[in-house]
């Protein structure tokens, strides 16, 4: 059970970061979630919308470096120590986080992370296995 | 196919006596017409009869762009204006332009070395040349428009530029011999791929390349991308546009025509000639020119000559090597001479990265700083920071072994580095020297 996520690579020039906000919105697309990761050159910025594949096409029509990558969306509790109670399960199955970022809405009393490991299908069984919620795409992206 | 089997296959001892004969007429030539020559010879006590031997033009002082500058427009001519049929102005690629003239025996000679150059790389009488040169004060159109006719090959004189329609004609007329520079080459590939041409099934089956420095790596580029043999030519307008030396199909060093133009090489610091095969600066005396005959002019361009005959083709016309950068392309980074040429054989061996590229030399405190901006190829685009980053340090790690130089090397997003339809322009230098 994962959810696609674009991801956009981005020069470090003003305006680049709102010229992809900008044409999202024109065309009515919402942004679900989005994580913004930077080095001093260039950065990238991964989302969750709500029509992803549409999103996809716009951008690339845009002229954007873009790729779809395939993520899951793991419920956590919202109270301290939920976090790491979902991190220590990948960590005592050895599996490596490339990265994760979090939904800001809620669908339940939970949290929703966004994960990216390189096994989804194993991941997957995984958090299941601990009795971890995965919220599929069509919950995640009317959130 | 050799166009002029006399002269391109002449044994060396009779090309030499060839070229003494046509030096002492163009020393006489420039010395009787050419007031800046007759100072020349005169200042150096000499007059054309001392001209008795090839290595006596040593004593002739060498001629630079600065020098045809300083007689502009017509200073340099060795005829009256009325015997002028055409005039040219090079590029301008580092500076004022300068001007060329022409007789209409100086046609005559462009359209034949044309000729030989063109038939030196395969292309015969049956061919289809699509020049996509600048036709214009550019000496590159016209020149390839000459010696496709002289050959009596098909011309498509479509000049540089309207890519979409360079495109659609090549397919249209079933072009079979395209002659651009070699950056246009491949954005008019990267333009066909986009309106869904493969390139690769065009009917194009040999390329003639120029005016701007290219390397191995960008040949193996075109030649996939395209589906052709791409041939490297070389000219310059001050000796008489394309037309002074070509590749044959064997590739491996461009066949100079010597009997024409007197080639010597040079250590451009000290202006003492270098030996055979030694990198130097190209230095070119014009024998058969008569509207403007030049005398030992430095070409600024960097490369070495065999005179060993090509195994390829049996011409024994003297090769130089591909142009390896120009005296005055060449950056001098924190003390280290660098060509962009150098980077650019170092992107070429980089899957990851497309054939665009960008110097930026800026300096900070006194000191220089390299940046090569490099643009990512969209299939490569991993989400994860880690892999561009390694892709990033690999680039740089690549440059440092090549320069001996540590450079910063930026990705940018595909399409954004400026393309070219005529000479790339690669290098800023932001530096206020």
């Amino acid at each position: 059970m994962s959810v696609r996520q674009i991801s956009v690579f981005l020069e470090n020039r003003s305006g680049r970061l709102s010229e992809v906000a900008r044409i999202l919105g024109d065309e009515g697309i919402n942004i679900r979630a989005l994580s913004l990761a930077d080095t001093s050159d260039f950065g990238i910025l991964r989302l969750i919308v709500n029509e992803p594949d549409k999103a996809y096409q716009i951008l690339k029509d845009a002229n954007f470096v873009i790729n779809k990558t395939r993520v899951l969306a793991a419920e956590v509790e919202d109270r301290p120590g939920g976090l790491a109670r979902l991190l220590g399960i990948f960590e005592s199955a050895d599996v490596n986080v490339e990265y994760m970022y979090a939904v800001v809405e809620k669908a339940t009393e939970n949290a929703v992370m966004i994960i990216r490991v390189e096994d989804i299908e194993g991941a997957t069984s995984l958090l299941r296995r601990a009795g971890i919620r995965l919220l599929g795409e069509k919950e995640v992206y009317s959130l | 196919m050799v166009w002029d089997k006399k002269y391109e296959c002449m044994e060396k001892e009779e090309l030499e006596k060839v070229q003494l004969n046509r030096l002492k007429e163009t020393v006489r030539l420039a010395y009787e017409r050419i007031p800046f020559y007759r100072k020349a010879l005169c200042d150096n006590g000499l007059s054309p009869d001392d001209i008795t031997s090839l290595d006596r033009l040593l004593d002739l002082p060498l001629t630079t762009k600065e020098d045809l500058r300083q007689y502009y427009p017509y200073g340099m001519l060795a005829v009256q204006l009325s015997e002028i049929v055409e005039i040219h102005a090079s590029s301008g690629t580092t500076g004022t332009p300068t001007v060329v003239a022409y007789t209409r025996g100086d046609i005559d000679l462009w359209s034949e070395v044309m000729a030989r150059t063109i038939a030196c790389t395969g292309a015969t009488s049956e061919d289809i040349v699509q020049n996509a040169y600048g036709y214009g004060l550019f000496t590159g159109g016209l020149g390839f428009h000459y010696g496709a006719l002289r050959l009596g090959a098909t011309v498509v004189p479509m000049s540089s530029g309207g890519t979409k329609r360079q495109i659609r004609l090549m397919r249209d007329f079933g072009s079979t011999v395209l002659t651009c520079t070699p950056s246009y080459a491949l954005y008019m590939a990267e333009i066909a791929a986009d309106m869904g041409i493969d390139p690769s099934k065009s009917t194009l089956r040999i390329g003639i390349f120029g005016a701007e420095p290219w390397t191995h790596g960008m040949r193996v580029q075109i030649e996939k991308v395209w589906g052709l043999i791409a041939c490297d030519i070389y000219g310059l307008s001050e000796i008489i546009g394309p037309g002074v030396a070509v590749e044959c199909p064997a590739k491996d060093g461009l066949h100079l025509w010597a009997d024409h133009f007197l080639p010597e090489i040079i250590d451009p610091e000290t202006g003492e000639r270098v030996s055979e095969g030694q990198d130097g600066e190209l230095v070119l005396t014009t024998l058969t020119k008569r509207a403007m005959p030049l005398i030992r002019y430095r070409t600024g361009d960097i490369t070495n000559i065999t005179f060993e005959p090509c195994k390829g083709c049996g011409r024994t016309a003297p090769r130089i090597s591909k142009i390896k950068g120009r005296t005055d392309d060449m950056l001098i980074i924190r003390g280290v001479n660098v060509f962009p040429s150098q980077i650019e054989s170092v992107l070429m061996e980089i899957a990851e990265v497309e054939p665009y590229y960008q110097l930026l030399v800026s300096r900070a405190r006194g000191l220089d700083e390299l940046e090569v901006c490099v643009e990512v190829k969209e299939r490569f685009f991993s989400d994860q920071i880690g892999r561009l980053e390694v892709l990033r340090e690999k680039i740089q790690t690549e440059i440092e072994s090549v320069l001996g130089l540590t450079a910063k090397v930026r990705l940018v997003e595909p399409k954004t580095i400026q393309r070219s339809e005529g000479k790339a322009k690669r290098v800023i230098d932001k530096r206020a020297l």
